[in-house]
């Protein structure tokens, strides 16, 4: 089971960019929760703040308070643990080309050194299933390299891995935008099994993606959040107009 | 629904699993069954492990360490060098560097000529072993049949691996005759009008040495000028193809200009190798400090004169000299590799910056 998150006043900079300019949010459990706007508007700086990835570039930093259930991510515990609860999974495949497919579900557990064999098989297999990947990679489970799969099956496969670790959320950014219109629908029949037992926040310049997966949807625009809403409001009965102009192809 | 409170710290070595964890393991294990609403068992686990603050810390420390020791040897080598050379750097001061007397018997010293020899010899080598390298490191790299390729590299290695001593010694036998009999009359003929080839050829001299010294940092540039322009995506060569581009202008736009900070790199260390060589060199260079402008010339290196004179130096003042130029040695490789990274500096300032 996921947990919500609620976001206060959160800032966010590059250098000197002021890339999220308090921010102010509260994302149910789980729920599937879509991010849009057009390129440069900080949705992606943004989820990276929910797993305080933000921070690991050196010149960026962040202000505010994010809240996931009772916990504080940025005052009560250490980005490791903290992502340790949150999955993530990354805009482009990002397999790790020298293990087995087995071994890349399998690392979020064996690097905080989980040893229990069967739980780790148990885990593997669940992950898989639970990631549509499971039938097509059962057979050489430990013999194919996670990079000799195909981009969408990568994708999946990264996906998998995230749940390996039982996370109480998962982010995704722009998961399918690498990815072929086959491996998109996957993806996002995916998120849709997905969303009842995780929080998940996706970010996506698909607006049809986000009317597909996602309860919620929260539109943002030169690094502020400008409205965020049901879906099925954002999409119908916006109340910003400028909400209104992206949705309607105006521009971005 | 709190986790159950179990602290764990990990062992700063993760290939030694600490005791405790198994512990933990047979907790998990246990409670495969968790009752409805509990945290499930991998993230009961997950939980209970520590922050990483500690071991994170001490792992910077560790490296912070390591990091520092390099500063530590090369302050403790320096401080050597400069007590044990007290007695000529007291007699001559900097004028060491540029006096070009060295006569043991009445104890008159400098290092002039023996730097002009390391840099001669260093910079020729250079000359002629940079373009070899590049052109063995394009053709394994771009144009070599995939069968041949690693036989190449693996001859090309090899070369690096055999000692300097026997480098020194085909010098003596193969080189040095064949600059005597053949190649030396050859250039003295045809390019005894530039001053560089005049005067009696031995065979020994400037010029084998630098060849040698060539042969010997000729894998080294090679073999990482080939790794540096393997790690260039084939995106960039698909990229210039695509514009139409010929075999050599992919190699020159879509190769070599994304490798060449990696190439400078790959020449600096060759030139630090032979700035240091000291065995072959001594065999073939004739042993002389001399300055002269024919590359036939017997000369000396900063580096050969110290293993060549060490074991007869009598008296201290004679053993200070050597030890002096031992930090001249030290001084030259600094300043040289300084010189280098400034051109890098240099060339790459007005390019445009990089992502990532």
């Amino acid at each position: 089971m996921g947990v919500g998150i609620n976001v206060e006043h959160l800032n966010a900079w590059y250098g000197t960019t002021h890339t999220l300019q308090d921010i102010n949010l509260n994302i149910p459990a789980n729920h599937a929760t879509a991010l849009i706007g057009p390129s440069g508007c900080g949705k992606s700086t943004f989820v990276r703040c929910l797993n305080r990835m933000h921070e690991t570039n050196p010149i960026a930093r962040a202000t505010g308070t994010v809240k996931m259930g009772d916990l504080d991510i940025y005052k009560d515990a250490s980005p490791v643990e903290i992502r340790r609860r949150v999955g993530m999974v990354f805009q482009r495949p990002n397999p790790f080309p020298t293990m087995s497919i087995y071994d890349n579900v399998a690392s979020g557990l064996k690097l905080n050194g989980f040893r229990n064999r069967a739980i780790l098989d148990e885990t593997v297999e669940r992950s898989l299933k639970s990631a549509a990947l499971w039938e097509e990679v059962k057979d050489d489970l430990k013999k194919k390299s996670g990079a000799s799969l195909s981009g969408g099956q990568q994708q999946r496969m990264c996906i998998a891995r995230a749940l390996a670790v039982d996370p109480e959320v998962l982010l995704m950014d722009e998961p399918a935008s690498a990815l072929d219109p086959v491996s998109t629908s996957k993806i996002e029949d995916l998120i849709f099994q997905l969303k009842s037992q995780y929080t998940i926040v996706i970010v996506t310049h698909n607006m049809q993606q986000a009317a597909r997966v996602a309860e919620n949807t929260g539109f943002f625009l030169n690094g502020k959040m400008v409205e965020f809403d049901s879906t099925h409001k954002i999409f119908t009965n916006p109340k910003d107009k400028r909400t209104e102009d992206y949705i309607t192809g105006r521009f971005g | 629904m709190t986790p159950p409170q179990m602290t764990i710290e990990r062992e700063p070595n993760p290939s030694m699993p600490a005791k405790p964890l198994t512990a933990v393991t047979n907790f998990v294990a246990a409670s495969v069954a968790a009752p409805e609403g509990a945290p499930s068992p991998i993230r009961q686990f997950l939980r209970a492990r520590g922050s990483g603050g500690v071991a994170d810390k001490t792992f910077a420390a560790v490296m912070l360490v390591c990091a520092l020791s390099i500063f530590a040897i090369v302050l403790f080598i320096l401080t050597i060098l400069i007590a044990r050379s007290k007695l000529t750097i007291a007699q001559f001061g900097f004028h060491f560097l540029t006096r070009s007397a060295w006569d043991p018997v009445s104890g008159d010293f400098g290092a002039l000529p023996f730097i002009f020899g390391t840099l001669a010899t260093s910079l020729l080598a250079l000359a002629m072993a940079v373009p070899l390298a590049l052109g063995v490191a394009v053709f394994l790299t771009e144009l070599c049949p995939q069968k041949l390729r690693a036989p190449i590299s693996f001859v090309t290695e090899l070369l690096a691996a055999i000692p300097s001593v026997v480098y020194g010694l085909w010098a003596v036998f193969v080189l040095v005759p064949i600059m005597r009999d053949s190649l030396g009359p050859f250039l003295s003929k045809y390019l005894g009008w530039t001053g560089f080839f005049e005067g009696y050829n031995f065979g020994v001299g400037l010029l084998t040495a630098s060849i040698i010294l060539a042969i010997m940092i000729l894998p080294i540039i090679s073999s990482i000028t080939r790794d540096i322009m393997l790690a260039v995506p084939t995106s960039q060569r698909e990229a210039v193809l695509a514009l139409g581009a010929t075999r050599w202008e992919m190699i020159r736009t879509g190769v070599l200009r994304n490798a060449r900070i990696g190439i400078v790199g790959a020449i600096i260390l060759g030139l630090g190798r032979a700035l240091g060589e000291t065995m072959a060199v001594t065999m073939v260079i004739g042993n002389h400090p001399d300055i002269s402008k024919s590359l036939f010339a017997p000369a000396n290196t900063l580096a050969s004169v110290i293993a060549g004179e060490f074991s007869e130096a009598t008296g201290d003042m004679y053993l200070s000299a050597l030890i002096e130029i031992g930090l001249a040695l030290f001084l030259v490789t600094i300043v040289v590799n300084a010189i280098a990274r400034a051109l890098v500096w240099a060339v790459t300032r007005g390019t445009p910056a990089r992502a990532n």
